[in-house]
């Protein structure tokens, strides 16, 4: 163990403490707890969107990918920018004009029932929990590199950590965290880029010159198609990255965490360049860590490249800066399940238990102890799948949860919105649809299914030719929804489509926001 | 401090079929969607575009500018799109601001 990276680790604990002393404080009513009060500031909540984006699969997954298989490694990123312009121009607004703590809250604005919250609900707790095991995943993977300590212990010790400043804190913790991180992070990438392109001289040409012979791909490292050999796999990941985003409950709920749809949009705006900024940056480190640490120590280190980032931090400025980056990817992992948390633990405590059990009639007190109760749930049930699945590749969880969230969210979230003849049975439907047609793709496709003995967690012929289902899986859960409203009595309750238009376009009636 | 429910009256006696038919939110419909609609499908189609010109043709390999192929230009030809439509967006929508502030004032207004 590198006393340099406990300290750093330490360090990075002792801030999350401090944050959540102060934010401790402010955390006495439920808004506090489910969405900050409202109160957060465009730039404040634009580097939590970022923060929450900025994930360790992000920063160590895309540095790795990059390095290793070159312009492929660009699929998975490009989408997930461009997804925030979908949140910008369709979803952001609407939902902080019509939602209180939760996109349940924007559904059943419209559809006043329990029905529906109670499926969305469910559905908003599904994905956290999938998001969640990646990032768990991938924290254990990580402390077992840097810290070398046991997956088990790694993965426990960060639920401990996170859950202390969960609980204390709530959601305005977490959003300090992780605007906090958002800046150690983007201040740590900017930092080696300029080491990365002094060494290149700040040539552009040359950096491109050079990678054509750096790696072992030589001249393929710079084309597309080094590991992507089907089209339709890499057109249907895309798919799901840039409409996966609008329907992950942690990051919709971060629109709720601000007092009006200008300020949603702000926050978005701010968020869509500090995130384009960091990919610009990432893609050249990628291309820094392929030049100068090399393909065979990266892949030496970590068969999926996750530690490309860090080596080349030590390749660069020695085991300090190893010891930094490392900590910050330690923050990052720490912010962005928290985020997961709290989102989680606000659908259970506000829509399962206040809204659904008690009628909204329970007390500040009651949510804000019920909301505390489900989080430790929630991170104990993580833990313990996390426990389970530590052989399954990050990526892939993260994309699962992306693609659960564009098929089963998405639809039902636009047809509210947009959509005048839309009803109950269509909602819950789409849900439904979007959910198990998801997991049923992935359950009989090669992730699962490979004839080679080893490679997947069964030997066989997979059923379905894609790793990435979104293609298929994102049109069914819009039929699901269009065909449960088309094929639905003619009389059933279409909602008070009206108002909500107005409310929607409006802003005349924004709720769940803190006045001081 | 306390949570402020906006339950007074009003904003409750607002008239949402009233305002649904008037010209002003209707005219603030359209504007929306037309702006919205267009600027989606282009947006998609250009992002899609990528995987699709990179797996099923060739230019896409063939050089740019030195060592710098097509390929890396459409790739950040992205970013650069994302950010243009992010900027036409904000100027769009603060006309979209003042059509809704007016529709609801009017509709206050048109109560009292």
């Amino acid at each position: 163990m590198d006393i340099k990276v406990v300290s750093m680790f330490l360090l990075v604990v002792l801030i999350t403490l401090l944050i959540t002393f102060y934010a401790s404080r402010k955390t006495n009513n439920a808004s506090s707890f489910y969405t900050a009060g409202g109160g957060l500031k465009g730039w404040q909540n634009g580097f939590a969107i970022a923060g929450d984006f900025m994930s360790a699969s992000s920063f160590l997954g895309l540095i790795g990918a990059i390095a290793l298989v070159g312009y492929d490694g660009f699929f998975l990123m490009y989408g997930a920018l461009i997804s925030y312009l979908v949140v910008l121009l369709l979803v952001a607004e609407p939902l902080r004009n019509l939602g209180k703590y939760t996109l349940a809250d924007m559904i059943a604005e419209r559809f006043n029932s329990k029905k529906i919250r109670g499926v969305t609900a469910f559905n908003a707790l599904t994905i956290s929990v999938f998001y969640m095991l990646a990032q768990l995943v991938a924290a254990g993977a990580l402390f077992k590199l840097l810290l070398d300590i046991n997956y088990e212990v790694s993965v426990i010790l960060v639920g401990l950590v996170m859950l202390t400043f969960v609980i204390f804190g709530g959601m305005t913790a977490t959003s300090w965290v992780q605007i906090t991180k958002a800046f150690l992070l983007l201040g740590g990438t900017f930092f080696i880029f300029i080491l990365v392109m002094s060494k290149f001289d700040f040539n552009f040409i040359r950096i491109f010159e050079e990678m054509k012979t750096a790696t072992p791909l030589s001249g393929a490292y710079l084309d597309p198609g080094a590991k992507y050999t089907n089209g339709l796999d890499a057109i249907s990941l895309t798919l799901g990255l840039i409409l996966g985003t609008a329907g992950l409950p942690h990051v919709l709920s971060r629109f709720l965490t601000v007092p009006d749809a200008k300020v949603a949009r702000k926050s978005v705006v701010y968020s869509i360049w500090i995130i384009g900024l960091f990919y610009v940056m990432v893609i050249f480190l990628g291309f820094a860590a392929a030049r100068f640490v090399g393909a065979d120590t990266i892949m030496a280190a970590n068969p999926a490249g996750n530690m490309a980032a860090p080596l080349l931090a030590e390749m660069l400025g020695g085991d300090t800066l190893f010891a930094i980056i490392s900590a910050v990817a330690f923050a990052t992992i720490l912010a962005v399940v928290a985020g997961i948390v709290v989102t989680g633990a606000t659908a259970f405590s506000h829509d399962f238990y206040n809204e659904i059990l008690k009628d909204g009639k329970a007390s500040e007190a009651q949510q804000v102890r019920m909301a505390r109760i489900a989080s430790i749930g929630i991170t104990i049930i993580s833990i313990f799948i996390a426990l389970f699945v530590q052989n399954m590749n990050v990526a892939f969880l993260a994309s699962l949860a992306l693609t659960v969230a564009a098929s089963s969210n998405l639809p039902v979230i636009l047809f509210t919105v947009y959509w005048k003849r839309f009803n109950i049975t269509g909602a819950i439907t789409g849900i439904l649809v979007g959910l198990i047609g998801t997991m049923a793709l992935v359950a009989v496709s090669p992730n699962i299914w490979n004839p080679v003995p080893g490679a997947a967690l069964f030997v066989g012929e997979p059923l379905f030719p894609l790793t990435s289902p979104g293609i298929l899986s994102i049109p069914l859960g819009f039929l699901g929804a269009y065909l449960g409203t088309i094929l639905s009595s003619k009389k059933e309750h279409t909602g008070n489509f009206q108002e909500i238009l107005v409310k929607s376009n409006t802003g005349s009636d924004v709720k769940g926001v803190n006045h001081h | 401090m306390e949570l402020h429910e906006k339950t007074t009256a009003k904003y409750h006696s607002l008239d949402y079929e009233k305002i649904c038919a008037s010209s002003e939110f209707q005219e603030l419909l359209a504007a929306k969607k037309k702006f919205i609609i267009f600027t989606t499908v282009f947006f998609l189609g250009f992002a899609l575009l990528l995987p699709v010109f990179a797996f099923y043709s060739n230019w896409l390999t063939k050089p740019f500018y030195g060592s710098i192929s097509w390929a890396w230009l459409f790739a950040f030809a992205q970013f650069v799109m994302t950010w243009i439509i992010c900027g036409l967006y904000v100027k769009k929508a603060a006309v979209f601001d003042e059509m809704a502030a007016q529709v609801l004032s009017q509709a206050r207004e048109g109560r009292s």
